[in-house]
């Protein structure tokens, strides 16, 4: 990166360039448990296994349907812990507040975390509030951090294996879809909601139906595409995918074809990919859900590439998000 | 069956993105080559008309609205993108409509619509215009550098340099156009012409149906987006087309300047006209060193040809206009054709 360069919002959309950033930032704080990358931290404190997370939360509408900005911030953030086989138990809420923001959308948004934070089983122990000029934010940003106790140490490796199966929890691309569609107030394809959700029940069922849980990552920015190739490069491995076997919802990819987008790259709040010894893909799945598929698979060669084969039966790289998509002119 | 080599040339980018999205190119005998043209409106739109661009947006009092991939391309000092992070007010919007809204909101400021785009944008942007004549917003004008696709193909088939043996025909300007332009094409320059959607397998079959025309010595215009286009096209679009713009001599990249081949606005509604507003001047620019996007709009060079391809020209530093939009030969290329 030239000394020039600036902050784009491409550094902040999950792809390439924001890898480089934290690459660069994370070069300064190096220690063991920052270089394994993972969702969450996984620290020891006397005989105790914790995970430790933090995210923050900008989206703007801050309610789109599906969820809000309340929902994704205790959601967002529990599957962070869930990814490392964490039961998350704690969160602490920071509020940024634009001056001006009507104290009813406050309400709302702290009835949405009160009913999230219920709903995946977590309190909020600590919280701040801060308020900056008009202008200086977009109504409400938010900040979680969150600790959870990690259930079957060990178990979950750092890394995916040749041979392993790959798996998908459900259809991809509806929460990045739902945003967009309530950002320019589209009228159309009405049934897309975000996928928020959250997903340590689910994961506990993955683990508890197999033993060979390789790898969990939650797919949010970037999407499945830069999911898929966080895995590939920090395992050392290739991933083979198949797009027939990719789920997308038929109004999702309505609307991804009318704009000209490709769902490998939306973000999903509430999708995860497992990568399990193909032995157990079978259990996995179903202990993943009625709409989980198996993706591809996880290969020795290519390594730190994921390939794609496309609905036509052409192969060709699956590449991390470059810049954000954009809807097509003509 | 002979096997002489074919060179089909697909006129639109969302075509372009489609054929690398899925592989194409990977399972076509390697007799077949498909090349790409000027079908991209960010990477056609001349050097010059982005500076003048870059000067009206320098005007005092001036919102600049356009589409999100014109952000990027550089002009032959900046970009817009450049001149918004030094505080132009330059706004993305998703459509024409936007653009209007924001000028009903700001009514002190001048509100000026970026506009590129071919047939099937433009009527969209002609709708707008009536819109605001009708609300009677006075600060609100349009960049008219649209395109009309026709006058382009014609000129590429006159060039000597390119040889072309069938159009993949745009899917979504043939639903304002209809079929019936592509006869004049077929009649006068012998070559098939096949309209087709976007799906893999409508391409597929669209390369198919040309590859049977160009064997057979028999070109002819088919459809085979039949779920989306009518040979007489979109008559009202059309007319709402005719009533605010007329074709004018525009200026391409990579095929310089084509009679009849831009859109600009009757008398009736130059009131609208931003280049009537802003008569800013733009030196004559050449194209950065060492880009060959002009070549490549021609099909005369492929991306990787480039020698500033993937080196010193990325998605992230763009050096020529196909790299930075997502429609663009350079991007579908980087990101799908490693």
């Amino acid at each position: 990166m030239p000394r020039d360069e600036r902050i784009t919002l491409a550094h902040g959309n999950g792809g390439r360039l924001m890898h480089e950033l934290i690459d660069r930032l994370a070069s300064r704080f190096s220690n063991a448990v920052l270089e394994e990358r993972a969702d969450a931290a996984e620290v020891r404190v006397d005989a105790a296994r914790l995970a430790f997370t933090t995210d923050s939360y900008v989206v703007s509408p801050l309610f789109f349907p599906g969820g809000d900005i309340g929902t994704l911030a205790v959601y967002g953030t529990v599957n962070d812990l869930a990814m490392k086989a964490a039961v998350p138990l704690f969160v602490s809420l920071a509020l940024i507040c634009e001056e001006g923001l009507p104290l009813r959308v406050l309400d709302r948004v702290a009835r949405s975390i009160q009913k999230a934070c219920r709903r995946a089983g977590v309190r909020v122990v600590t919280g701040d509030i801060k308020v900056v000029e008009k202008g200086a934010a977009q109504g409400l940003f938010v900040n979680t951090s969150g600790v959870g106790v990690i259930r079957y140490p060990g178990r979950v490796g750092v890394r995916a294996q040749a041979g392993d199966a790959v798996l998908v929890n459900g259809g991809i691309a509806e929460h990045g879809m739902a945003v967009f569609r309530a950002r320019h107030r589209m009228g159309f394809l009405a049934d897309i909601k975000s996928d928020c959700a959250p997903l340590d029940r689910v994961v506990g069922r993955c683990l508890a139906a197999s033993k060979r849980v390789r790898f969990l990552r939650d797919a949010t920015r970037g999407g499945l595409a830069t999911t898929l190739n966080e895995i590939a490069r920090v395992s050392g491995a290739g991933i083979e995918v198949s797009e027939e076997d990719v789920p997308v919802r038929p109004c999702v990819k309505k609307m991804c074809d009318i704009l000209g987008f490709d769902p490998l790259y939306i973000p999903c709040e509430g999708r995860f990919v497992c990568c399990v010894d193909a032995g157990d893909a079978g259990k996995v799945k179903k202990a993943m859900g009625p709409w989980a598929r198996v993706i591809g698979r996880v290969t020795g060669r290519h390594a730190g590439e994921v390939h794609l084969l496309t609905r036509v039966g052409a192969g060709r790289l699956l590449p991390m998000l470059e810049q954000d998509q954009l809807p097509r002119i003509c | 069956m002979s096997r002489d080599p074919i060179r089909l040339m697909e006129v639109c980018g969302t075509h372009t993105m489609a054929i690398a999205r899925a592989g194409i190119k990977k399972l076509l005998p390697p007799e077949i080559t498909l090349l790409s043209g000027p079908g991209c409106p960010v990477c056609v739109t001349a050097i010059q008309d982005i500076d003048r661009a870059l000067a009206v947006s320098r005007q005092k009092g001036v919102i600049l609205a356009t589409f999100g991939d014109m952000m990027r391309v550089p002009g032959s000092r900046g970009s817009l993108q450049d001149l918004k992070s030094e505080g132009c007010d330059i706004r993305v919007v998703y459509s024409c409509l936007d653009a209007l809204d924001i000028a009903e909101r700001h009514p002190r400021n001048e509100v000026v619509f970026l506009g590129v785009g071919f047939e099937t944008t433009s009527p969209t942007v002609a709708a707008t215009v009536l819109a605001a004549r009708g609300k009677g917003v006075r600060n609100f004008s349009v960049l008219s550098y649209f395109k009309r696709i026709f006058p382009a193909l014609e000129a590429l088939l006159v060039s000597e340099a390119v040889r072309i043996d069938g159009f993949i025909c745009p899917g979504h300007v043939s639903v304002i156009t209809g079929s019936r332009p592509y006869e004049k094409i077929v009649r006068r320059f012998k070559r098939p012409c096949v309209i087709t959607g976007f799906e893999p397998a409508d391409i597929l079959k669209g390369i198919g149906t040309l590859i049977r025309a160009h064997r057979s010595r028999r070109p002819c215009v088919v459809i085979e987006y039949r779920r989306a286009v009518r040979p007489d096209g979109n008559a009202k679009a059309r007319r709402l087309l005719d009533t605010v713009f007329e074709p004018a001599t525009a200026a391409w990249r990579g095929l310089g300047v084509i009679k009849k081949s831009g859109l600009a606005f009757r008398s009736a509604f130059k009131d609208f006209d931003a280049a009537r507003r802003w008569p800013v001047r733009a030196a004559a620019a050449g194209e950065p060193a060492g880009c060959l996007c002009a070549a490549v709009l021609r099909g005369i060079k492929t991306p990787a040809e480039c020698r500033l391809f993937r080196k010193r020209c990325t998605p992230q530093h763009p050096v020529g206009p196909c790299m930075v939009s997502s429609e663009g030969t350079c991007a579908a290329s980087y990101h799908y054709e490693r």
